[in-house]
C-alpha cells in the first residue's frame, strides 16, 4: 500500500495540495482523475520523489520516502513522469535496458537482457529496437520509456499520463497491460490519466482530486457518477452504463 | 568496419610518425644502438606524443561528460568557463604564494575550474529548456567574463605570459620528459568517467528519469564535474587550452553511435586523441623545421566542424 499522510505542497507561494491523506491499495490499479491543476500530477511526483516533500509522510510498502535510499526505491516503485524532449541520443533497446539499472548497476545477466526483451516485445518495439529515440514518433517514444519503467519489474508502477501521444489502439494495449500486471502478477498501478473513460473501462480505484484536494475516492462506479464529475468539472456530464461500468459521455 | 580497432591502428600510426618528426632527424629501426638518438626519442619525442594523445583522449571525454551534465550539445570544457576558471585559480595561487609547490597549484586550478563550472551549470539551469542555444551563449558569455577578469588581474600582476601559455593558443612544442606528466592524471581521470559510464548516459536523459531509476543526481553531477575540471586544469597548466576537441568529438560519435557512453566513451576518447595529433602533425609538418601551434591549426579545422554539425542536425539540440 502507498499511504499519503498530511501532505501538503506549494510551488513557489502557489499552494498546490492542501492536507491530502488518502492511500493507493495494493494489488488494484488505481487512476487519479481531476481537471487541469488539481494537483493530481504533483502528488504521483511526490510518491515517487521526483520533488522533495515539503510536508507531510508517505511511505510505500511500508518504507517512508524520505528515509529510503532512492536506490532501494527503485527497485520497489517505478515511476515515469511526464516526458520531456530530451537530446539523448539512445537506441530504444538502450533506453529500456536502463529500466534495469536499480538492478544490476551496470553488470546485466542474462535474466536482465531477458527482461529487456521482454518489455520491448510487450511494447511492440522489438522490431525498432535499434532504432535511436530522436527518430522515432512521438508515440513510439511514449512507448519506449513506459517499457522502461515496465522493465524495471517493480512491485509498484506509477504513471503520469501514460497515455499522451499515444493512439487508441496502443492506449488499449496499455491499459490491458497494466490490469494484466494487477491481475496476473499481483502489482499495483497507480496513474494519472485525462481521458476519463480510460479510468472507467480499466481502473478498481479512483482517486478524484480538484484545487489541490481530494473530492471523491472508491471503486469506478462510486466515484464516476454524474454528480461528483459534473461537480470535479464544473460542467454537466452524464454518466451511462456499459458492460456493468460507468461511461463517461463527455464529449457530447 | 569498427571504429575502435580502426581508430586505435590510426592513432598508433600516427604516434609512430610522431616519433619520427622533429628539427632533429631519428632512425626509429636502429634506435637502440645510438645514444644520442635515444634521448631525443625518450626526453622530447615520446613525452610529446604521448603528451598530444592523452590531451586529445582527454578533452573529448571532459566534452562528453559536460554535455551530458547540461544535456546540450553545443558545449565544450572551452566555452562553459572552465579552462578560465583553472586559469584564475593558477593565477591567485601564483599571486598568494609564489612558491607553492606543484600540487598546490593543481589542486587550486582543479578547485577552482570545478567551481566556475558549477557556476555555469547553475545559469544554465534557470534558463528555459526549450531555448536550446541559450546554453552555448551563456556559456561564451561565462567564459568571457571570467577571461576578462584572468587578464585585468595579470595584467595588473605583469603575469600576461603566463596566462598567455594558459588559455591561448594551446601547443605541444615545449613538451620534455618531465614536464607533461600532469597529463597522465588527465587521462587517468577520463579513464575514471569510463567507470561511471551508464551513470552519465542515465543523467543525460534529465534529472526525472535519473531519480526514477534510483540515481542520486547530485553525487553524479559532483564526480562529473570534478572529471571536467581536473582534465582541464591539467591540460591548460602542461600545453595550454585545445579549442574544439571537447565540442565536436563527442558531436561526431553521437551522431554515428549514439549516447550509450559505456559503448562510445572509448571511441570518443580515441577520436579525440587522433584529431589532436593530427593537427599536431600538420602543425609541425607545414613549415618544417618551425612549427605552428596545434591550437591553431585546430582552431581552423574545429570551426569548419562545428559549422558543419550545425547545418547537419538542424531537428535536435
Amino acid at each position: 500500500m502507498i499511504r499519503i499522510d498530511g501532505v501538503s505542497h506549494r510551488i513557489g507561494k502557489a499552494p498546490i495540495l492542501h492536507d491530502i491523506t488518502t492511500h493507493l491499495p495494493e494489488g488494484r490499479l488505481t487512476a487519479l482523475i481531476g481537471p487541469n491543476g488539481a494537483g493530481k500530477s504533483t502528488l504521483l511526483r511526490l510518491i515517487g520523489r521526483l520533488e522533495p516533500l515539503q510536508q507531510g509522510r508517505v511511505s510505500v510498502a511500508g518504507r517512508d520516502i524520505a528515509a529510503t535510499p532512492t536506490e532501494d526505491l527503485a527497485r520497489v516503485m517505478a515511476i515515469l513522469g511526464q516526458q520531456t524532449s530530451i537530446a539523448s541520443r539512445l537506441r530504444l533497446s538502450e533506453l529500456v535496458g536502463f529500466g534495469r539499472w536499480p538492478h544490476h548497476r551496470g553488470r546485466p545477466t542474462a535474466h536482465d537482457h531477458a527482461r529487456v526483451a521482454e518489455a520491448l516485445e510487450a511494447f511492440a518495439l522489438t522490431p525498432m529496437a535499434d532504432r535511436f529515440l530522436d527518430e522515432v514518433s512521438g508515440g513510439q517514444a511514449q512507448r519506449a520509456h513506459i517499457a522502461m519503467a515496465f522493465a524495471q519489474d517493480t512491485d509498484w508502477l506509477l504513471l503520469d499520463e501514460p497515455l499522451n501521444n499515444l493512439d487508441m489502439a496502443h492506449a488499449r494495449a496499455l491499459m490491458g497491460r497494466l490490469r494484466d500486471l494487477v491481475d496476473r502478477q499481483g502489482r499495483s498501478v497507480g496513474l494519472v490519466v485525462h481521458e476519463i473513460n480510460y479510468a472507467a473501462a480499466w481502473a478498481d480505484h479512483v482517486i478524484a482530486m480538484k484545487d489541490g484536494r481530494i473530492v471523491a475516492e472508491g471503486s469506478a462506479n462510486e466515484v464516476l457518477t454524474e454528480d461528483v464529475l459534473s461537480d470535479l468539472y464544473d460542467a454537466p456530464i452524464a454518466v451511462a452504463s456499459h458492460q456493468g461500468r460507468p461511461l463517461v459521455l463527455h464529449h457530447v | 568496419m569498427r571504429p575502435t580497432p580502426a581508430l586505435a591502428v590510426a592513432l598508433a600510426a600516427m604516434m609512430l610518425v610522431s616519433m619520427t618528426i622533429g628539427a632533429a632527424s631519428v632512425d626509429l629501426v636502429h634506435a637502440f644502438g645510438d645514444p644520442r638518438t635515444m634521448l631525443v626519442l625518450l626526453e622530447s619525442r615520446l613525452p610529446r606524443t604521448l603528451a598530444v594523445a592523452l590531451t586529445g583522449a582527454a578533452l573529448a571525454v571532459a566534452g562528453v561528460l559536460i554535455q551530458a551534465l547540461v544535456r546540450n550539445r553545443f558545449v565544450g570544457p572551452d566555452t562553459a568557463g572552465t579552462a578560465e576558471g583553472a586559469a584564475l585559480g593558477l593565477l591567485a595561487i601564483t599571486i598568494l604564494w609564489p612558491a607553492s609547490p606543484l600540487w598546490l597549484r593543481m589542486v587550486a586550478a582543479s578547485v577552482s575550474a570545478m567551481a566556475t563550472t558549477a557556476l555555469f551549470i547553475a545559469i544554465i539551469r534557470r534558463l528555459p529548456v526549450r531555448e536550446v542555444m541559450l546554453v552555448p551563449i551563456a556559456g561564451l558569455v561565462l567564459s568571457g567574463v571570467l577571461g576578462s577578469v584572468v587578464t585585468f588581474i595579470g595584467w595588473q600582476t605583469d603575469l600576461m605570459q603566463y596566462i598567455g601559455t594558459w588559455l591561448f593558443s594551446g601547443e605541444f612544442s615545449g613538451v620534455i620528459s618531465g614536464r607533461y606528466e600532469l597529463l597522465w592524471i588527465a587521462g587517468g581521470a577520463a579513464v575514471l568517467a569510463w567507470f561511471a559510464a551508464d551513470r552519465f548516459a542515465i543523467i543525460g536523459l534529465g534529472d526525472q528519469v535519473a531519480t526514477g531509476l534510483g540515481l542520486g543526481t547530485r553525487a553524479v553531477l559532483r564526480l562529473g564535474l570534478a572529471v571536467v575540471a581536473v582534465v582541464t586544469a591539467m591540460v591548460v597548466t602542461t600545453v595550454g587550452m585545445i579549442p574544439f576537441v571537447g565540442l565536436v568529438v563527442p558531436n561526431i560519435v553521437a551522431r554515428i553511435m549514439g549516447d550509450n557512453l559505456r559503448r562510445t566513451l572509448p571511441v570518443v576518447a580515441l577520436s579525440g586523441a587522433v584529431l589532436v595529433m593530427a593537427c599536431d602533425l600538420a602543425g609541425r609538418l607545414v613549415i618544417h623545421p618551425y612549427e605552428v601551434p596545434a591550437g591553431l591549426i585546430l582552431g581552423g579545422v574545429g570551426s569548419v566542424l562545428f559549422l558543419w554539425l550545425l547545418y547537419r542536425r538542424p531537428r535536435h539540440g
